[in-house]
């Protein structure tokens, strides 16, 4: 199986942890006509990292590094979720049962479904696993 | 092994010291005889030449600093008779009056003979064609490492600085085989090659190079060995001393300076306590047989450390490891001495961060607190913040190991520190004392 079409190549911003560097990152999509479709931060003692899915990452990456941003690509995938009490349990079930760990991850709930952005240790496997137990895994193309 | 002078070179320690004593004991006599500096000085410092019973004495004598040249501009420090003079140097101060050297022919002759012994050690002599790429004139290194060159009986090419492409031209059509420079104006020429088309490694005959006048590193010899193909030697001396004078044999483990020449102490900057052997602190040099311009127990500002253990080359003398940066630099965390390019060496061996760092150097209470911002490397950083917590652990443990003193690193974004051209300001010190 090809697990390629399922890998989305997330955007992840290294950044300082100081008023003005979210909203510059912001600046610069809007001005490029990027959409953000989702995005979480993560913050540690002094710096965090900034994580967005976009659906022009390449433009995002020449455009952000421009502006002096460390960005780096991370593989993630998007799995859909019933937007009910239970949603985020089955697939965190399935993939604790298969022993792969969850690195990070977050969600939004859209119109018509919720989405899981899971940034696991194998990639593939999880992929496999969630096929396999029948969720929907977002395509890379639909957002990309 | 080929030592130019093996009597000197490979002098027996014990022996070497008895000649010391009584090149000091003359110098010092001499100063007090004939100039009004010194014998002031020595004065007011309650010192009197019988007062110097055996080498160690030389600590009872007073310290003279570059401050000392510049108060007596032009001439005020010079001994020797006018007449006995046969050269000037002159540095340009970037603060105040410039300072003046004066040179008897006895001290070019001492002078040369000391760059010949160094070059002999590198392997360099009949047969070398050598390159002279420092500045020649007022500047010493041109000529220093000139009739160093000549004296050992290499070809010499005075291409001085500049002109770079011209430079490698020469170097190939004359088949130059060793080079005098700056370490950043060779790797300079090794680039202005490679857009010409030229490669040093295959197209030209240069195997070595002795480099010194600015601070440099293992990390540079290595990269000049593996890009140019070139064997890196370092060369150590300032005009105040005549210019450049101890270089590194074959074993690259360190300057050899000759004891006939110099007698080298290493003193805490704070207390002037000697050090032990191998650790670092300021260069205080007293050259033993210099005419024109006689240099005392001189603080070089320079901090270094001294290995007194025989190089395998089979000299006695005691080596400079290379210099590791300037007092003017020096911080105190906590009682301990910190150089910034303690830190400087540090980092470049970390890959995940860049080379840029600033310090920050605050007061809680009665302790010191380091703060170290360095830089995240490019776009290769992992996007886990447990990862990144790693690198900065890794920083602090590598930083602590290299200081003796606790530091905290705080990661910032690539680019984001100030770039410096020419000296740079890496340290902001909060502590109000």
């Amino acid at each position: 199986m090809n697990c390629e079409k399922y890998i989305i190549r997330q955007i992840s911003l290294f950044s300082e942890n100081k008023p003005g560097r979210l909203a510059a990152m912001a600046k610069a999509c809007q001005e490029e006509g990027i959409n953000i479709l989702a995005f979480s931060i993560a913050e540690a003692d002094g710096f965090g990292v900034i994580r967005a899915l976009v659906d022009k990452p390449d433009l995002a990456h020449k455009k952000l590094t421009e502006l002096g941003f460390n960005v780096a690509f991370t593989h993630v995938i998007g799995v859909e979720m019933k937007d009910e009490p239970g949603g985020l349990y089955q697939i965190a079930s399935k993939l604790a049962d298969a022993k792969i760990n969850i690195e990070y991850s977050y969600a939004y709930s859209g119109k018509d479904r919720a989405v899981l952005i899971l940034r696991v240790d194998q990639v593939e496997e999880a992929i496999r696993l969630l096929l396999d137990n029948h969720f929907t895994i977002i395509a890379s193309s639909t957002i990309h | 092994m080929h030592c130019w002078d093996p009597r000197i070179e490979e002098m027996p320690l014990e022996d070497l010291k008895r000649l010391q004593f009584k090149l000091l004991k003359t110098l010092v006599y001499r100063v007090y005889s004939f100039s009004p500096f010194y014998q002031n000085r020595m004065k007011e410092a309650g010192v009197h030449p019988d007062d110097i019973a055996s080498l160690e004495d030389i600590r009872k004598l007073p310290f003279m600093e570059k401050k000392d040249l510049r108060d007596n501009y032009p001439d005020g420090l010079i001994v020797s008779d006018k007449e006995e003079l046969v050269r000037y140097h002159v540095s340009s101060g970037t603060t105040g009056k410039p300072t003046v050297v004066g040179y008897t022919q006895k001290d070019i002759n001492n002078w040369a003979e000391s760059v010949a012994r160094g070059l002999a050690s590198a392997g360099i002599g009949r047969g070398d064609v050598m390159q002279i790429s420092y500045g020649y004139g007022l500047f010493t290194g041109g000529l220093g490492a000139h009739y160093g060159a000549e004296r050992v009986g290499a070809t010499v090419l005075p291409t001085s600085v500049g002109n770079t492409e011209r430079q490698v031209e020469l170097m190939r059509d004359l088949r130059v085989t060793a080079i005098a420079c700056t370490p950043s104006y060779l790797i300079h020429i090794g680039e202005v090659a490679e857009k010409m088309g030229i490669s040093i490694k295959n197209d030209t005959l240069l195997r070595k190079a002795v480099v010194g006048a600015e601070p440099w590193t293992e990390q540079m010899r290595i990269r000049i060995r593996d890009w140019i193909g070139v064997e890196a030697y370092d060369i150590y001396g300032t005009s105040e001393l005549s210019g450049p004078l101890f270089s590194e044999c074959i074993q690259q483990q360190g300057a050899h300076l000759w004891g006939d020449l110099i007698y080298p102490e290493i003193l805490d900057p704070d207390t002037h306590e000697p050090l032990p052997p191998g650790q670092r602190g300021e260069l205080v040099v007293t050259m033993l047989q210099k005419e024109g311009l006689p240099i005392i127990r001189y603080r070089t500002g320079d901090i270094a450390a001294l290995n007194y253990e025989p190089c395998t080359c089979g000299r006695t003398s005691p080596r400079l490891e290379r210099l590791t940066g300037r007092v003017d630099d020096m911080l105190i965390i906590r009682g301990i001495n910190v150089f910034p390019s303690q830190i400087e060496h540090t980092l470049l061996g970390i890959p995940e961060i860049g080379e840029q760092f600033m310090i920050e150097v605050d007061r809680t209470g009665a302790l010191d607190d380091m703060l170290v911002k360095v830089e995240i490397a490019g776009d290769s950083f992992s996007d886990k913040i447990t990862d990144l917590m790693k690198v900065r652990a890794k920083v602090e443990r590598a930083l602590h190991g290299a200081l003796n003193v606790a530091v905290k690193v705080e990661l910032v974004e690539a680019g984001s520190l100030p770039r410096f051209e020419g000296k740079a300001k890496r340290v902001i010190d909060r502590r109000k004392l």
